[in-house]
């Protein structure tokens, strides 16, 4: 799913430019956070993202998957209960 | 493998102007800062370093490479030393290497299996570059999407395309355009562009 | 076993199901190692909490397009490079 190169596709490459939402930058500053401290690592952050079902991968932005990565990974780690971050979003 | 075991969609819901993952985001540091996993001042602190990226420093490298062929030899052998060399960030640990563009020989830079860039040297990545198109047709169809990206090479040029698989970032020091002798340092960093670095379009100095 | 660079290898072509960083179109290709880099962790444990220890070398290794492509539209000399841990690597013949 993650691997592209080479896969056919007559999608147009979208060259628009996109600045960076501050969430989009918060997720990513979180990631380099949680590196840093130890939580979860780049190979780690990769394998979450894989870890994806197919057609959310395809559909989700960049930073969603992170997200979806991030409490995937620290899900596994305990460090996230499940359902949590549904619950404190009201969900 | 590790599945899910919530049941939300992640798919890109948006609510008014901003999506869904917004205010996923901003619940996921909240819940990190009360565990006391993550501090505020080094979230800020990522974030201010990430927003101070820009391709002006790579530019910069690239506009001393080309007025100083020393200078350019040392990029070429050791790019994190060039760049410690002229006071630029060049980052955490992943090792740049910088390739060179000549009459010859055409580079351009890809990540097919996520989105390794030299963000240290030119900020984050943009959007095409993470994009599915550009990741599936770059190492397959590299000709055809400079031809998008307005980069029309003659057949007595040899491209090559990076894939960056693992732990290197690749920078692209595009060919000095024609037109640009006698420019300064700073005109000629003026005339580099973020896409020039990655080999996806090529310096003009009109 | 180290690769020096001009070394003809060849990408093993085995199937993995775990995260690891060889792309799947250079997977059974032939090519030529064109630089000696560092050694790095290794992905492939490290993704799943381990140190990633022993490192491992990696290598740039670059393919003739026509070779990873059968259809491809440009020259024949045309390239392509990836980065790939020498674990994956075998001379070639």
């Amino acid at each position: 799913m993650h691997d592209r190169g080479g896969r056919p596709t007559d999608a147009p490459i979208d060259r628009s430019e996109h600045e960076l939402a501050d969430w989009e930058l918060l997720t990513d500053a979180v990631v380099g956070t949680l590196g840093r401290n130890g939580l979860m690592n780049v190979d780690e952050l990769r394998r979450g993202i894989e870890s994806m079902p197919p057609d959310e991968y395809e559909h989700a932005s960049y930073y969603e998957r992170w997200l979806y990565a991030i409490e995937t990974i620290l899900g596994e780690k305990g460090v996230l209960a499940p359902g949590e971050l549904d619950r404190r979003l009201g969900k | 493998m590790n599945d899910h075991d919530h049941e939300h969609p992640h798919a890109a819901i948006t609510n008014g102007d901003e999506p869904a993952a917004a205010a996923r985001a901003r619940a996921l540091e909240e819940l990190l800062l009360e565990k006391g996993v993550i501090r505020r001042e080094d979230v800020r602190a990522g974030i201010d370093w990430l927003v101070s990226r820009s391709p002006a420093d790579g530019a910069r490298l690239v506009a001393r490479a080309w007025a100083d062929p020393e200078f350019k030899a040392r990029l070429l052998a050791d790019a994190r030393a060039a760049a410690l060399e002229l006071g630029l960030d060049p980052g955490p640990s992943p090792v740049v290497v910088a390739v060179e563009n000549t009459d010859a020989v055409h580079h351009m830079v890809v990540c097919t299996l996520c989105s390794c860039y030299p963000r240290a040297l030119l900020g984050p990545p943009p959007n095409w570059y993470k994009s599915l198109p550009y990741r599936s047709r770059a190492v397959s169809d590299p000709r055809g999407v400079l031809t998008e990206f307005g980069v029309e090479l003659g057949d007595d040029v040899e491209v090559r395309v990076l894939d960056s698989t693992a732990d290197i970032r690749y920078l692209v020091i595009p060919r000095r355009p024609a037109g640009s002798e006698g420019m300064s340092e700073a005109e000629l960093a003026s005339l580099v562009t973020r896409d020039s670095m990655i080999g996806v379009s090529a310096p003009q100095s009109a | 076993m180290t690769y020096r660079v001009g070394t003809r290898v060849r990408v093993a072509d085995r199937p993995h199901e775990g995260h690891h960083r060889t792309p799947g179109y250079v997977k059974g290709k032939t090519g030529r190692v064109e630089r000696m880099h560092a050694s790095f962790t290794n992905p492939e444990t490290r993704a799943y909490g381990a140190n990633g220890l022993p490192a491992q070398r990696l290598y740039l290794v670059g393919f003739a397009q026509r070779d990873v492509w059968p259809d491809y539209r440009g020259d024949a000399r045309d390239r392509i490079y990836a980065d790939v841990f020498e674990h994956w690597l075998e001379e070639a013949e």
